[in-house]
């Protein structure tokens, strides 16, 4: 089966088909990293660009490796020390990339809708490692694959998304995600950080931390950006940590399997206690998920060309 | 374009006596089981690989450990195809340095998935020796690749298709040619 789009831009309107094949595909993908030759030369010949407009490690990386072991020829461009500082719009970089043949192009910008913009200009596959505060579905689906592997399923089980929800792109992929596939979706952060009409694309809201987690199979915390701060979204990091942190009281109101994650990075003994973040392994399980599930996109994007067969 | 049965070329037992004497001259071929293992290609030559294995153990008291190995990421076709293959499981829990190694496959026909295979298990180590076996050779290789153990010899036209059926995958069990 092939992805029904050449890009991969978010999880709003993906069929639920779609991301059990995404899912499936990445379990296989995963053997290779376990491997001691970690390489197969299912993408070799191709060229991917990581075209980064916003800091990152972990995701940079991980797209990296996932193109790397997949056999294709990998270049990070961090646009801090590209022409872009010499003022070359978005469209013209991204032309000039394509004019060098390249068949996949990664793109995080600090504006929502960039990778969309560029989707429709451009022939080549184009993926979202994450647009402003629309979407970063390579994370999502990677949160997915590791409860999937962990708990058995998606279906039925109750995840609750607690912290600045407004401001995260992954938060909302999440959602669109985990309800796709039958969960039911729980977010939960101060007022100031829920925004309005996020109940609508199927979250049920909360306030209050020790209510959303009762009972929650999967309690995903996302990290408390502290610029928002001086923005007057929270007022202190103590007070924060104490209504919407994770800690060892906290997390036993929910089942005894929960499975408690973070996307990473982790901002210790604000939103998730020291404690409850090393007694959890599925934490660094995400990352390694992630260069699977990446992996897995860009093979099934990769498939087809202009003659078909 | 939907293909109908037009031949039977293998019922359930001559299913069976195939792999018997397939099995037979693969320990007569080895001059025994020691450091045998079999690798069935995923997904015909899973169960084949299987069954080859518990025959070995009926006829020499000693059972091969047996792999299953998936292609997929090796194939030489995957930008020209409309849509990718689903990855399937490879499982090879075991060591393969130094083995005598069985690839077992259902049908041998352009020869492009052996040779994706071959690649895929040189990624794993280094056997002692790969050999194959197939249930059915139709012909029309493309490459200089065949096999050491052969079911049948199936002469086939380049149209048709050769179906393996097996009872593992739940339908009746047979070999049978597809055509228009």
């Amino acid at each position: 089966m092939a992805l029904s789009s050449k890009d991969l831009l978010g999880i709003k309107g993906m069929a639920s088909e779609e991301i059990r094949q995404i899912l499936d595909t990445a379990a296989t993908f995963k053997d290779v990293s376990e491997r001691d030759i970690k390489k197969v030369p299912t993408l070799r010949g191709k060229t991917v660009i990581n075209l980064f407009y916003e800091a990152s490690t972990r995701t940079r990386t991980s797209f990296e490796l996932a193109g790397k072991r997949l056999s294709a020829d990998v270049i990070n461009i961090s646009t801090s020390t590209s022409s872009v500082v010499k003022g070359e719009t978005l469209l013209d970089t991204a032309r000039n990339i394509e004019a060098m043949k390249c068949d996949i192009i990664i793109v995080r910008h600090s504006c929502s809708g960039a990778p969309e913009y560029l989707s429709t200009r451009l022939k080549s596959s184009v993926i979202n490692a994450g647009d402003g505060f629309h979407e970063h579905p390579t994370q999502a689906l990677l949160d997915m694959f590791t409860i999937r592997e962990m708990l058995g399923r998606l279906e039925g089980l109750t995840v609750v998304i607690v912290g600045d929800i407004a401001h995260s792109r992954v938060a909302r992929s999440n959602v669109y995600g985990l309800t796709a596939m039958g969960a039911k979706v729980r977010v939960c952060g101060p007022p100031t950080m829920l925004p309005p009409g996020i109940d609508r694309i199927g979250a049920e809201v909360h306030y209050d931390t020790d209510e959303a987690v009762e009972g929650a199979d999967v309690i995903m915390m996302l990290r408390l950006q502290l610029e928002r701060q001086a923005a007057g979204l929270f007022p202190g990091v103590r007070e924060y940590a104490r209504l919407y942190g994770l800690n060892q009281v906290r997390v036993a109101r929910a089942a005894k399997h929960v499975m408690v994650m973070h996307p990473g990075p982790m901002n210790r003994g604000v939103e998730i206690s020291s404690e409850v973040a090393d007694s959890t392994p599925v934490i660094l399980e995400q990352v390694t998920n992630g260069v699977a599930v990446r992996m897995a996109v860009m093979f099934l994007l990769s498939g087809g060309s202009k003659t078909e067969t | 374009m939907s293909l109908k049965e037009k031949a039977l070329i293998l019922d359930k037992a001559g299913i069976e006596r195939a792999l018997t004497r397939i099995a037979h001259e693969i320990l007569e071929k080895n001059k025994g089981a020691k450091d045998l293992i079999l690798v069935g290609i995923q997904r015909g030559g899973v169960h084949l690989a299987k069954r080859l294995a518990a025959r070995i153990r009926e006829i020499e008291g000693v059972e091969p450990p047996v792999g299953s190995l998936d292609i997929t990421m090796y194939r030489d076709d995957l930008s020209t195809r409309k849509s990718q293959p689903v990855p399937q499981a490879t499982d090879i829990a075991f060591d393969i340095k130094d083995k005598m190694m069985v690839l077992v496959d259902d049908v041998l026909f352009t020869g492009r998935t052996i040779r994706a295979a071959l690649n895929s298990v040189m990624d794993y180590g280094r056997p002692r020796r790969i050999q194959l076996a197939v249930l059915v050779d139709r012909g029309h290789r493309e490459l200089p690749i065949r096999a050491d153990y052969v079911g049948k010899n199936l002469p086939t036209s380049a149209k048709e298709k050769v179906e393996v059926m097996l009872i593992e995958d739940g339908v009746e069990e047979k070999v049978v040619i597809l055509g228009e």
